[in-house]
């Protein structure tokens, strides 16, 4: 057993309004830079739909993630790893920036230059890549929010597998749900294992998956190993990039830019122990509906002494030990098991994990047919259908995913019956298999999420790794080269400044 | 006159150039480390660069590793394995020209897309424009010897080259002398690819010293990197296969 801790992140779609606040604070602060004006390292996409890069869950067409091959073992679906060097010098499996969208600006120094007009000016697009003039934009990074497009194209969504998806293109049927995403900083990233010069890697102390930047060639394998398409090649700079969950913040003790600013406050991070002995094992399994139960079993349980001995002896802080006990990420994927794993069976075992949104039951109920189970409403009578919910959390599994609804059901029912009647209902907590204790700690946690609820995060311990001394009057956050960024203009190998042929708003107001 | 200009093309300009290579690619690695790309602009437009790219990449290692070999194999080590002058001369016009014709056609699938998408265009600098530029002109050169190489298919005009390129090497006062006489043709190649030599470090060129060979015997597919580890670089685990 190597024990080894993670900060872990669940989003509780349950209560996420769709307000991109996440994504547009990450983009003010991590990449409103040239070269990643079309990155997203946090996006919100209305499911169904197709998402941002086009059909990113279509693993035929981008070969993301793992498979498991006929000997048991797992290998990046790209292939073997002559397979993906031999695609190096140009990759098939690479999205274009199509795919995603041309990035674009408007033409605001216009609407106070323009001379005297018969019509108001209008600020029109210009390619933030070329400079040049953009007639029509064909695609967004949210294209298709709240329903927006045919039904025809947002039916690709991959996680209508085994669906009849047509009766939902009616609008008596229609149903739609928020998916924030983010990198998953997987215990098994394809990413690490698709880089050729070995520039990926995954933190000990944190599990924090970052790109070296002084190492990264630009080979670009990264970006179709992800299966989630978060790792961005900066055409700029020539090197990819992704979400480095605000590691700086994390480090002193701070949620990420992302939850800090959540107004739904449905982000949640906390500290999870796991055995990295057992990574491999959990992420070969046979079945790939079994992969949320092997996942779940490579978290360790903090409150377990044997666990907290060899924690300690595998060098992890006694704070550390203490966030793992208190950890929010814990309590809803282990105790409670209303989080889910994003897209189990593409065996990287990833680390942010989602609470399905519960949803308004169908006309047939409200018509007096209300299928109540017991005392819970028929989670299978609800607007999303389970089995979409269960294609993008548990691979296709429905019981897990019944499981977690039935239980946020079954927490508003109590707590209803407790503050409006006056009642504790046992009864309904017992049924779902929850204690009238359990399920009040849900409800602070999950209905009340109070900061400190929400955020568990211990400080790193740098000392214990570090000499700070070595570390006086060094750099702080910089894009490699210590504190130069590599583009001075008197340097010989920097790139020489390209010459600026559009302004961005900030430049002209 | 002309004379000065061969031993300063082909005695010192060799020594100039490659001293430039390395001690500017030193530099480079170390002190802008993040400036150590490949530079791909398959992101931008895929178009032209999956048959351009893959062709000129695989031609052009085949020609830089049929030089590599061919000049600088001693020519004791062909006479012992019993391959003759003539044979030789036959294999490098026949290698060379496939792989050649096939970098040629590559590199003006690239030329194209760098110099007339508005998009690969836009986001060029003067040396990505440059390098592509140089690189179409030699692997033409070296193409237009092949018709000359064919009239002296004993394989002498090419001992002269061996035995420049190895006198560069071993610091043989007289080397330029033994390419004085050789068709212009030939001089513009090698001047042209001693030029490439100077202009490698401030080039995008410098990707290929960074090939990524090593990856196929990385041990297991993840890396970890601990700030416990007393070297405080990445240590590998090999904990998924």
């Amino acid at each position: 057993m190597k024990i080894r801790a993670q900060i872990g992140m669940v989003l509780n779609l349950d209560k996420c309004i769709g307000c991109h606040t996440c994504s547009v604070t990450c983009k003010n602060v991590w990449t409103s830079r040239e070269g990643m004006e079309y990155a997203w390292f946090n996006n919100v996409e209305t499911k169904p739909g197709v998402g941002y890069p086009k059909e990113w869950e279509n693993q035929k067409r981008w070969n993301g993630g793992w498979e498991r091959t006929g000997n048991g073992r797992i290998r990046p679906k790209m292939g073997p790893k002559w397979r993906i060097l031999a695609k190096i010098f140009a990759n098939p499996d690479l999205p274009e920036i199509d795919d995603y969208y041309e990035p674009f600006t408007f033409d605001y120094d216009h609407l106070q230059n323009a001379p005297e007009l018969e019509a108001t000016p209008t600020a029109r697009p210009r390619s933030l890549i070329t400079g040049e003039r953009m007639e029509k934009i064909e695609w967004g990074p949210n294209w298709e929010e709240i329903l927006g497009g045919e039904f025809s194209k947002r039916s690709k969504d991959y996680n209508f597998e085994g669906i009849e998806k047509d009766i939902y293109g009616a609008f008596e049927n229609t149903f739609m749900m928020y998916l924030p995403r983010l990198c998953e900083h997987c215990l098994n990233p394809t990413c690490v294992a698709a880089c050729p010069s070995g520039a990926i890697y995954k933190r000990e102390e944190d599990g924090i998956v970052l790109i070296d930047q002084e190492k990264c060639r630009g080979w670009r394998m990264c970006v179709s190993g992800c299966p989630y398409k978060k790792i961005y090649y900066n055409w700029s700079t020539g090197k990819s990039e992704k979400c480095i969950l605000c590691y700086p913040r994390i480090e002193v003790g701070q949620p990420t830019v992302c939850s800090e600013t959540c107004v739904g406050r449905i982000r949640y991070l906390g500290v999870l122990l796991y055995d990295a002995d057992c990574i491999e094992a959990a992420a070969s399994e046979n079945d790939p509906q079994n992969l949320y139960d092997a996942q779940l079993d490579v978290f360790l349980d903090p409150h377990d002494p044997a666990v907290i001995e060899q924690a300690k002896a595998d060098g992890i802080p006694d704070a550390w030990l203490d966030a793992a006990r208190k950890s929010p990420v814990y309590k809803m994927a282990m105790d409670w098991k209303v989080a889910f794993p994003l897209h189990p069976e593409y065996r990287t075992l990833p680390m942010v994990w989602y609470v399905p949104p519960l949803s308004p039951i169908q006309s047939a109920a409200e018509a007096g047919k209300l299928g109540v189970e017991r005392d819970i409403p028929d989670v299978r009578s609800l607007r999303i259908p389970v089995r979409y919910l269960a294609n993008m959390l548990t691979a296709g599994k429905e019981e897990p995913i019944v499981q977690g609804l039935e239980r946020m059901l079954a927490m508003r029912g109590y707590m209803r019956s407790k503050t409006i009647e006056g009642v504790v209902d046992e009864a309904i907590a017992g049924q779902v298999g929850l204690t009238p204790g359990q399920i009040e700690d849900m409800y602070h946690v999950m209905a009340i999420a109070n900061y400190e609820d929400r955020f568990v995060i211990p400080t790193s311990h740098r000392e214990a790794g570090e000499d700070a001394y070595d570390l006086r009057g060094s750099c702080g956050f910089s894009f490699g080269n210590g504190c130069s960024d590599g583009m001075s203009e008197t340097n010989l190998f920097g790139k020489p400044k390209r010459k600026k042929s559009i302004e961005t708003p900030t430049e002209v107001f | 006159m002309a004379d000065y200009l061969n031993t300063l093309v082909f005695g010192y300009y060799p020594y100039i150039a490659l001293a430039v290579l390395v001690v500017g690619s030193v530099i480079r690695y170390d002190r802008e480390p993040y400036t150590w790309r490949s530079g791909s602009s398959q992101l931008l437009r895929r178009k032209q660069l999956m048959w351009g790219s893959v062709m000129f990449h695989v031609g052009v290692l085949i020609v830089f590793f049929g030089h590599l070999v061919g000049l600088l194999t001693p020519i004791e080590i062909f006479d012992a394995m019993g391959i003759s002058h003539a044979f030789k001369q036959l294999m490098a016009i026949v290698i060379g020209g496939v792989a050649g014709v096939m970098a040629l056609v590559g590199a003006t699938l690239l030329m194209h897309r760098r110099l007339f998408d508005a998009r690969v265009r836009s986001t060029s600098t003067f040396s990505d424009n440059t390098v592509i530029l140089i690189l179409w002109f030699q692997l033409a050169l070296g193409l237009a010897t092949i018709p000359l190489s064919l009239g002296h298919l004993d394989g002498g005009e090419m001992v002269k080259f061996m035995t420049w390129a190895q006198g560069i090497f071993t610091f043989d006062p007289g080397a330029a002398a033994y390419v004085a006489d050789v068709h212009p043709i030939f001089k513009l190649h090698l001047f042209l690819g001693l030029t490439i030599f100077l202009l490698f470090p401030f080039t995008r060129l410098v990707h290929m010293l960074s090939a990524p060979v090593r990856y196929l015997w990385r041990p297991g597919y993840q890396v970890v990197r601990s700030k416990r580890s007393t070297t405080g670089r990445a240590s590998v685990s090999p904990a998924a296969e």
